[in-house]
C-alpha cells in the first residue's frame, strides 16, 4: 500500500501538486492520468524521491519515505526518458545495476520477452530508440520487486512489444504486485487499469475504477469521458 | 776570529734568519728585529702566538703553510712598514674583530713594492689590507673568514685603500664581507681570482679608475661585483655565477664611465647586470643566461653600447624604469625574438624590443612579480610587443641575430 | 558511492575524448622534453600548458559530462542509494578519470626521460600534484554550475565565464590594482589574491620548487618567508585542498535540495 498525505509541490510560483492525498492499494494496477502539466510525473518523481515535496508525507506500508533512499530497493521504476552511460553495453548495465542495488535481476525473462539477445553486447549508443526502450524496461523491471512504477512505458514500443508488456503487467498483478503507470494511450488504461487517478491542476479530480468514471461522466467510452472532464474544466475558466 | 765570522755573516747580502724552537730566535718578533735589510726570516713549522709584528726593513718573511702565526683573536698580526717587503708561504690566523679599528692579518702601511704571496689567512678580521701603498703584488693567497659569521663581524679579504698599480691575482677568498675591495685604487689589475661565498660582494670598486679585472670567478656571493663611482674599468672574461638571493646581482654598475664589459659569463643570478648611472660602457660578447633579469638598466644610463651578446633563458632580458633610452642595442642574440630572416643574412628583418611590458610593471611595482607566467601577463606582453605604449619605444635591437654567438 | 565512481570512471576512461586528452599530454610532454632536452625546463614549459589547459578542459568536460549524464543520474536516483553517493561518485569518477589521463600522459614520457633518476623529481611531482588539484577544483566548479543550471546554454556560458575569470580576468584585476595602488603596502593583498585564485595558487605552488621563487622573495619579508620555506608548500596545499573540498561540499548540498 502506498499513501500520499497532503502532498504539495510548487516550482517557483507554479503550483504543481496542491495537498494531494491518495491511497494506492496493494495488488492493483493504477493509471495516473491527466493533461500535460497536471502533475503526473511530479507525483511519481516525488514518490521516487527525485522531486522534493514542499509539504506532505508519503508512506509505503507503514514506513514514511520522505528523504529516505533504501525503500527504492523495493520499487522497479521506469522513467519517462531513460538514458544510460552510452559507452557501456546492456549486459554491463545489468551487472552494474545488480551491483548497485545488491539484488539479483531476472534479465533473461525480458531478453526472451523482447528478443534482446543480439543487442546485449552492443554499446548503447548503437541501439535504436525502440530497442533502447526495451532495454530500459528490462533494466527497470528485472528485479521483480513488489511495486512497479512506469512513466509512459509504451513510448517508442512496437505493437508486438506493447502487447507483450501488457501481458506481463497482467501477470504481475495476478502475482499480487502494485503497479502504477502513466500513459497517453487510453485503450491501454481501459484494458489493464483497475483504478484511475485523474490529476487536474494539482488536485485529484477523480480516483476510482474506470467504470465509476464512465458512469460519473455518463459516457460509455473512456476517451470521451476524459475529453468531457477536460472540456468542463476549460469552460470553467 | 769570532768577530770576523760575525761581521762576515752580517755583511753578506742576504742572510737567512731561522726562527723557531731550537733556532737562535724563538719568536717572530725577535727574528724580525735581528734581521738586517734584505735578509730572509724563515719560520719553522710551528705555531707562533704573536701579535702586532712590525716589519720595518725591506726583508723577506717566509716559511711553510705549517709556519703559523696565531693572533689568538686579539689585535692584528703583521704590519708591513717598509718598502719592498716580501711575505710568502706562511699561515696567519685568528685576528679578533674590532669596531674601532680595521684589524688585518697582514697590513701594508703606506709603503710600496710589497709582495704578499702564497700565504694562507684564516679567520682574520680583515685579510690583507693595503693602505696608501703602491706597486703591491698580492698573489696566490687563500683567505678565509670564519664560516657563518655575519657582515658585522668580518672585514674584507683583500682591502686596498688609496693604492696605485696594484696587482691582485690568483687569490682565493671566501667567508669575508667583500672578497676584494678597492677604494681610490688606480691603474691596478685584478686577475684570475676566485671569490665565493662572501657575504657582500665578490669584488667591490669605489672611486677607482683605470683598473682591469680579468678572468676572475665570482660565485655564490651576496652579490657578484659592484663597480661604483669609477671610470675606465675593463671587465673581461670573468664568470658571475649563482649570485642568487632575494636582492642579489651578478654585476652592479653604479655611477661609472667609459668601461668595457666583454666576454663574461653571467649565469643563475637574480639580476645579472644592474646599471644605474652607467655611461659609455661597451657591453659585448657576454653570455647572459638563466638569470632572473639579464640587464636592468635605469633611465639615468647614457650612451652604452650593448652588442653581440647572447641573452638566453632569462626571465626578463631587459628591464628599465624609463620610457626613453639613450643606449644602443645592436646585433645581440635574444632567445625570445620572434621575427624572421627572409633575406637570410643572419640578422632578423624586424627589430626586437627586449623590454616586456611585464618587466616594466615589475619595475614599478616589484611585488607584481608574483604574476610571472600568468596567462594575462603573457597576453599583455604580446599586445605591448605589437603596439608599444608603456615600454621604451626606441629601446630596440634593430638587427638581432638569429643564432647565438659561439662565445 | 564507490560503485557509482567505479562505473562512471570505467565509462569515461573508455570515451574517445579522454583517450584524446591522454594522447595530447603524451605528445606535449614528448614535445617539450625533446625541445628542451632537460627536465627542469620541460616542467616549466608544461607549467604554462597545464595552468591554462587543465582548468579549461576540466571546466568544459565537467559541464558537458554533467549534462550528458543527466538521464543516467535519473536512473541512479531511482536506485536505493543516497544522492550524496550518486553525486560524489559521479564527480569523483569524472575528476579521477581526467586526472588519470593527465598523469598517465605526462608521466610516461618523463619516466622514459629518466625523471626518477633526475634532481628534478620533486619539481615534476609538484607539477603533477598541482595538475590533479586543478582538475578536481575545476571539475567541481563546473559540475556545480551544471547542477545549479538546468538550462544547458546558460550553464555552458557560465562555465566558460568561470574559466575566463580565473584564467585571465582575475589576474588582470589584480595587476591593475597593484599598479593603481602602488604607493600602498601591497604584500598582504598580493599574497591573499594569489591564495584566492586556484590557478594562481597552482602556478605559484609549482614555481616554489624553482629558483624563480627567489625572485618573489625579493619583494618583501612576507613573500620571502612564504617562498623561502616549507611554509609556502604547506599553505598552498592547504588552500588547494580547501578549493577542492568546498565545491564538493556544495555539490552535495545543491544535489540534496534539487528536484530532478
Amino acid at each position: 500500500m502506498i499513501r500520499f498525505e497532503e502532498l504539495s509541490k510548487s516550482f517557483g510560483k507554479l503550483v504543481v501538486l496542491d495537498k494531494v492525498s491518495a491511497t494506492i492499494p496493494k495488488g492493483k494496477i493504477v493509471a495516473v492520468l491527466g493533461p500535460n502539466g497536471s502533475g503526473k510525473t511530479t507525483l511519481i518523481k516525488s514518490l521516487m524521491g527525485m522531486v522534493k515535496p514542499n509539504a506532505g508525507q508519503m508512506y509505503i506500508g507503514e514506513q514514511q519515505i520522505n528523504g529516505q533512499s533504501n525503500y527504492r530497493g523495493t520499487i522497479d521504476y521506469l522513467p519517462q526518458i531513460s538514458r544510460h552511460p552510452q559507452n557501456l553495453t546492456a549486459r554491463e548495465l545489468i551487472t552494474m545495476l545488480e551491483d548497485i542495488r545488491e539484488q539479483k535481476g531476472d534479465a533473461r525473462l525480458f531478453v526472451d520477452l523482447f528478443d534482446l539477445e543480439s543487442h546485449l553486447d552492443k554499446h548503447l549508443h548503437n541501439l535504436s530508440g525502440g530497442t533502447m526502450q526495451k532495454v530500459s524496461i528490462m533494466l527497470s523491471l528485472m528485479f521483480k520487486n513488489d511495486i512497479l512504477i512506469l512513466d509512459e512505458p509504451t513510448n517508442g514500443l512496437d505493437p508486438v512489444a506493447i502487447i507483450r508488456l501488457k501481458d506481463y503487467l497482467d501477470e504481475e498483478r495476478k502475482a499480487g504486485k502494485t503497479i502504477i503507470f502513466t500513459t497517453h494511450i487510453i485503450p491501454l488504461v481501459e484494458e489493464i487499469a483497475d483504478e484511475i487517478i485523474f490529476l487536474l491542476e494539482g488536485h485529484i479530480y477523480f480516483q476510482g475504477s474506470v467504470s465509476t468514471l464512465l458512469s460519473k461522466e455518463n459516457e460509455t467510452n473512456l476517451e470521451r469521458a476524459i475529453a468531457n472532464v477536460l472540456l468542463k474544466t476549460t469552460s470553467h475558466e | 776570529m769570532l768577530l770576523i765570522a760575525s761581521l762576515l755573516a752580517h755583511s753578506s747580502l742576504a742572510d737567512i734568519i731561522k726562527v723557531g724552537d731550537g733556532h737562535p730566535y724563538s719568536s717572530v718578533k725577535e727574528g724580525l728585529e735581528a734581521a738586517a735589510p734584505f735578509d730572509t726570516v724563515l719560520l719553522a713549522d710551528q705555531t707562533f702566538y704573536e701579535i702586532n709584528l712590525r716589519i720595518e726593513k725591506p726583508l723577506t718573511l717566509t716559511g711553510t703553510h705549517q709556519s703559523i702565526i696565531d693572533g689568538e683573536l686579539q689585535d692584528e698580526i703583521l704590519v708591513i712598514a717598509a718598502d719592498s717587503v716580501v711575505v710568502s708561504g706562511i699561515t696567519i690566523q685568528n685576528v679578533g674583530y674590532s669596531f674601532i679599528k680595521d684589524r688585518a692579518g697582514i697590513r701594508v702601511e703606506e709603503k710600496d713594492y710589497a709582495i704578499i704571496e702564497n700565504c694562507r689567512l684564516f679567520n682574520t678580521f680583515f685579510g690583507i689590507y693595503l693602505q696608501k701603498s703602491n706597486h703591491t703584488i698580492v698573489r696566490g693567497n687563500l683567505i678565509e673568514g670564519s664560516d657563518g659569521s655575519t657582515e658585522t663581524y668580518t672585514g674584507n679579504a683583500i682591502h686596498l685603500w688609496y693604492c696605485e698599480e696594484a696587482l691582485i691575482e690568483d687569490n682565493i677568498t671566501r667567508f669575508h664581507r667583500d672578497g676584494i675591495y678597492l677604494e681610490f685604487v688606480n691603474h691596478s689589475q685584478v686577475n684570475r681570482n676566485v671569490s665565493f661565498r662572501n657575504i657582500r660582494y665578490g669584488l667591490h670598486f669605489m672611486f677607482s679608475n683605470h683598473d682591469d679585472y680579468t678572468g676572475n670567478t665570482f660565485e655564490d656571493n651576496g652579490s657578484g661585483v659592484a663597480v661604483m663611482f669609477s671610470k675606465w674599468i675593463n671587465m673581461r672574461h670573468n664568470k658571475f655565477i649563482n649570485n642568487w638571493g632575494s636582492a642579489s646581482f651578478g654585476l652592479l654598475l653604479k655611477e661609472i664611465y667609459d668601461g668595457e664589459l666583454s666576454n663574461n659569463l653571467f649565469e643563475d643570478n637574480t639580476t645579472a647586470i644592474h646599471a644605474e648611472g652607467a655611461n659609455r660602457i661597451l657591453i659585448t660578447q657576454n653570455i647572459i643566461r638563466n638569470n632572473g633579469w639579464a640587464l636592468k638598466i635605469m633611465g639615468n644610463c647614457f650612451d652604452n653600447r650593448i652588442t653581440k651578446n647572447n641573452f638566453m633563458g632569462n626571465n626578463f632580458n631587459v628591464a628599465t624604469n624609463s620610457r626613453q633610452t639613450m643606449d644602443t642595442y645592436e646585433a645581440n642574440y635574444w632567445d625570445d625574438y620572434s621575427g624572421y630572416d627572409l633575406d637570410e643574412d643572419g640578422f632578423g628583418d624586424v627589430p626586437h624590443r627586449p623590454v616586456k611590458l611585464f618587466a616594466y610593471i615589475v619595475e614599478r611595482v616589484p611585488i607584481s612579480i608574483v604574476m610571472l607566467r600568468s596567462l594575462f601577463i603573457e597576453m599583455i606582453n604580446v599586445a605591448e610587443y605589437i603596439i608599444p605604449s608603456l615600454t621604451p619605444e626606441n629601446l630596440a635591437d634593430s638587427i638581432p641575430v638569429l643564432e647565438p654567438y659561439q662565445l | 558511492m564507490n560503485k557509482i565512481l567505479k562505473y562512471g570512471f570505467l565509462d569515461l576512461i573508455r570515451s574517445n575524448w579522454l583517450i584524446l586528452y591522454t594522447a595530447f599530454y603524451l605528445i606535449v610532454s614528448v614535445g617539450v622534453l625533446m625541445a628542451n632536452g632537460d627536465i627542469s625546463k620541460s616542467v616549466i614549459s608544461l607549467l604554462n600548458v597545464i595552468i591554462i589547459l587543465i582548468p579549461l578542459i576540466a571546466t568544459l568536460y565537467g559541464i558537458i559530462y554533467y549534462y550528458n549524464s543527466r538521464d543516467y543520474v535519473e536512473m541512479l536516483l531511482a536506485q536505493p542509494i543516497t544522492r550524496k553517493s550518486i553525486f560524489m561518485g559521479q564527480f569523483l569518477g569524472l575528476s579521477l578519470s581526467l586526472s588519470t589521463s593527465f598523469v598517465v600522459g605526462t608521466l610516461i614520457p618523463f619516466v622514459f626521460f629518466g625523471v626518477f633518476r633526475s634532481a628534478y623529481l620533486m619539481h615534476f611531482l609538484f607539477l603533477l600534484i598541482a595538475g590533479v588539484f586543478l582538475t578536481f577544483i575545476f571539475c567541481g566548479l563546473s559540475y556545480l554550475l551544471g547542477l545549479a543550471n538546468d538550462n544547458k546554454l546558460k550553464g555552458f556560458g557560465l562555465a566558460i565565464l568561470l574559466w575566463l575569470f580565473f584564467a585571465i580576468v582575475y589576474d588582470g584585476v589584480v595587476v591593475i590594482s597593484l599598479v593603481k595602488y602602488e604607493d600602498y603596502p601591497l604584500e598582504k593583498f598580493t599574497m591573499l589574491s594569489t591564495l584566492i585564485n586556484p590557478i594562481d595558487l597552482s602556478r605559484v605552488f609549482i614555481m616554489l620548487k624553482f629558483d624563480t621563487a627567489a625572485l618573489f622573495g625579493y619583494t618583501g619579508a612576507l613573500f620571502n618567508k612564504f617562498f623561502g620555506s616549507s611554509l609556502g608548500v604547506i599553505v598552498s596545499v592547504a588552500a588547494l585542498s580547501l578549493w577542492s573540498i568546498i565545491p564538493t561540499w556544495l555539490i552535495v548540498r545543491t544535489a540534496n535540495k534539487k528536484d530532478f
